[in-house]
């Protein structure tokens, strides 16, 4: 008979022992030696069926195709644009994957230039790791003016909340226009008062995302800084 | 920086605040804390926000510098360790880490805080050298001014090792403190625009236009400036960032 | 004469109180502080990140890199002139043997994973506690790892074999001293550093490992621990 060794949403450390016989099977994050499963990096124990996984608490963005991020303008090429996007490896976006038209001898910098930042997609990430983005999107967009804050990457999803719920809520307390890319980079523009709140509010989700109450917590804070009430919206 | 980027920061200043809510004249919480080595002769740790740097003092016997056969010597010296930053190189000591010691240095020596003469054992054969070296841990933005707090702070707590006229006993520590005769602080004033900021953050580092590091003595004399930055300054702006620094430096000696 | 009393009045087998934290060092992808007695070890890890020069890129998995050196006032006595020295060298290289075992860069090509450890003041065993930092620097970056490495140093002094040498045993004078810096792999025990300095019989050797690993142990539940403390939210 197969053995759990960890509760659901504990912290463990690599090497760990998580489950003892063959009932459970190694999931993400996790490694099978034997009759042991045991962990492949520290993080938090998310046990789903059978299926024991460790969701990341700390490292680099891990680009993903699909994944909509926020990259910084670090090198104009010939044919297109390097970018930093907060993870191991840097993207590129091919003038081919621009918005609009671009004819071969056009100066790139009037499009992007170094320094700039822009939400795109990433579209491609092959074995060896070089990233292809697109603006072919009518939502993606360079972002002029506004600050640019970083945060852990692994912490996005729950900035964001269920369906947008937890960034809605900062947004509609603070009336400032934030983007949260999937590579934890964060772009805000509001009111210089109501910027700081979000940056605060932003970094106390980062350092308590795994403590459970998340939510209230926030609201709290929020309304004690934003001296505003606040409801939260029920999301299935 | 774009124009927009840019206008972004100056609509926060206008309005007196920085992108972490400081006031544009107020420091990161300071701590200074003397005596982290039992192995250096004087150490001090010292954070100002998340910045934290390391500074300890070692003394050694040498023969003194033939144009001043009556005084002991004093160097400072400053590891910009890779360990502290993502953009520092293991290596030898780069231009930025020279600047830091060589300005640190100056506010030390042409202050007088240490009274060298009084460092001279024999005339023209012994003097004690003293080196403090400056170690950053966490590199956040403002190294001139932690560091210069950070010697300060080490030469305070420094003992001199016990000498019995032919070797040192670096186990054995004297009750006796190194002579000091001023704590001169550091204080370094950033122009953005036409804004004044103090105790600047990495990130806002990264976006000085100008930059004044004024080291004050306790009576408000100067003795150290350094200007830096791509842009020039005004004498107007020159004279409003040393008042600055004279102002500020009233603050961090408070920590010594 | 034997040695029959520790000089601090420890226990042959007893390692010196240890203190560790971690993530202490902003910038960082991971960081940790290590102490051990009046030994002291800072590490860094930055990274997976771009490796320059290119011709160093691995296109089949990322490349751990250590660095270790002692801060110019780390010791008792000279000043240490700063820059990478031949022992710095040697023992970088050791401790990035010593930590690599563990480490599975195989998700990274191309990549570099930098490792810097840095020792504010010392008495014994710096690399030790420096593989000790690093192990928890690189959990705490999120590091894919199979393990985690702590490292001990049994000493021989004199007749005696002590766990987690200090300097003053190291200089012993009464009779002959041997320093055997450990690290071990937490769950398989398996040795990934092994040096030696002095003399020491084949019999002495087999002791000294299983010394090694029973004070490991007792590491590794302190650097386990301290790793996990660091997401408890203070109430």
């Amino acid at each position: 008979m197969g053995k759990l060794l960890v509760e659901d949403k504990t912290i463990v450390t690599p090497g760990e022992e998580l489950a003892e016989g063959m009932d459970f099977l190694p999931a993400e994050g996790t490694f099978r030696d034997k009759d042991k499963i045991l962990a492949s990096r520290m993080g938090l124990i998310h046990i789903e069926g059978r299926l024991i996984k460790i969701l990341r608490l700390s490292g680099r963005y891990i680009p993903k195709a699909g994944d909509t991020i926020i990259a910084k303008v670090t090198n104009i090429l010939m044919s297109g644009w390097t970018f930093d996007i907060n993870s191991s490896y840097s993207a590129m976006l091919s003038v081919k994957e621009a918005k609009e038209f671009i004819r071969r001898d056009a100066d790139l910098t009037k499009y992007y230039d170094i320094g700039d930042y822009i939400t795109t997609s990433i579209v491609k990430v092959t074995s060896q790791k070089l990233i292809d983005v697109s603006m072919k999107n009518p939502s993606l967009r360079k972002l002029t003016g506004g600050r640019i804050i970083n945060v852990n990457p692994n912490k996005v999803p729950r900035i964001i909340g269920k369906r947008g719920s937890m960034v809605s809520m900062i947004k509609n307390a603070t009336e400032c226009n934030i983007i949260v890319g999937q590579n934890g980079v964060i772009w805000i523009y509001g009111q210089p008062e109501n910027e700081i709140i979000v940056v605060n509010t932003i970094k106390m989700i980062e350092k308590e995302a795994h403590i459970s109450g998340l939510t209230e917590r926030i609201k709290t804070f929020l309304e004690k800084k934003t001296n505003k009430k606040i409801s939260i919206e029920k999301v299935e | 920086m774009s124009r927009e980027q840019k206008d972004h920061i100056l609509n926060f200043l206008e309005k007196g605040i920085r992108f972490d809510g400081r006031k544009l004249d107020e420091y990161r919480p300071i701590k200074v804390e003397k005596g982290f080595s039992g192995n250096a002769e004087g150490s001090a740790k010292v954070s100002i926000g998340d910045t934290e740097v390391l500074a300890g003092v070692k003394m050694s016997i040498m023969e003194p510098y033939p144009d001043t056969p009556n005084e002991g010597t004093m160097m400072i010296n400053v590891e910009l360790l890779p360990l502290s930053n993502p953009d520092f190189e293991p290596g030898p000591p780069g231009i930025q880490s020279i600047e830091i010691a060589r300005v640190v240095d100056r506010g030390i020596r042409e202050s007088g805080a240490i009274d060298t003469k009084k460092l001279c054992i024999k005339k023209g054969e012994k003097v004690w050298s003293v080196i403090i070296d400056v170690c950053p841990i966490n590199d956040d933005g403002n190294l001139f001014d932690a560091s210069a707090l950070a010697v300060v702070a080490a030469l305070q707590d420094a003992k001199f090792p016990s000498y019995d006229g032919k070797v040192i006993d670096y186990k054995k520590k004297t009750k006796e403190s190194l002579p000091l005769k001023k704590l001169p602080v550091s204080c370094t004033v950033i122009k953005i625009d036409n804004h004044f900021i103090v105790d600047p953050t990495y990130e806002e580092e990264e976006k000085v236009e100008s930059r004044l590091t004024v080291e004050v003595e306790e009576d408000g004399t100067l003795c150290a400036l350094q200007k830096g930055g791509d842009k020039p300054l005004t004498a107007e702006d020159i004279d409003k960032m040393v008042g600055i620094g004279i102002e500020k430096s009233k603050e961090l000696k408070k920590f010594l | 004469m034997a040695y029959t009393k520790r000089n601090d009045g420890r226990k042959f087998d007893e390692i010196r109180p240890t203190e560790a934290k971690a993530g202490i060092i902003k910038r960082a992808d991971g960081s940790a502080y290590f102490k051990m007695g009046k030994t002291v070890a800072y590490a860094a890890v930055y990274g997976p990140r771009e490796i320059h020069p290119k011709f160093l890129q691995n296109p089949k998995e990322g490349k751990l890199r250590c660095y270790y050196n002692m801060m110019p006032f780390s010791s008792v006595g000279d000043r240490v002139r700063p820059g990478a020295n031949r022992r710095a060298k040697e023992i970088a290289m050791v401790t990035e043997k010593a930590i690599l075992p563990v480490v599975d860069l195989t998700e990274f090509p191309n990549s570099v994973v930098d490792v810097f450890i840095e020792l504010p003041q010392t008495d014994a065993g710096t690399r030790c506690a420096g593989i000790c930092a690093a192990s928890m620097a690189l959990a705490d970056a999120g590091i894919p790892m199979k393990d985690m490495v702590a490292a001990v140093s049994i000493g021989r002094v004199d007749d005696k074999l002590v766990v987690d040498i200090d300097y003053s045993e190291e200089s012993y004078e009464d009779g002959t001293v041997a320093d055997i810096p450990m690290a071990v792999i937490s769950r398989t025990g398996e040795i990934s550093l092994l040096q030696m300095d002095g003399n020491l019989s084949r019999d002495d050797l087999k002791k000294a490992i299983e010394m090694a690993k029973k004070a490991c142990s007792e590491i590794d539940k302190i650097q386990r621990d301290t790793l996990k403390k660091k997401y408890e939210v203070k109430k």
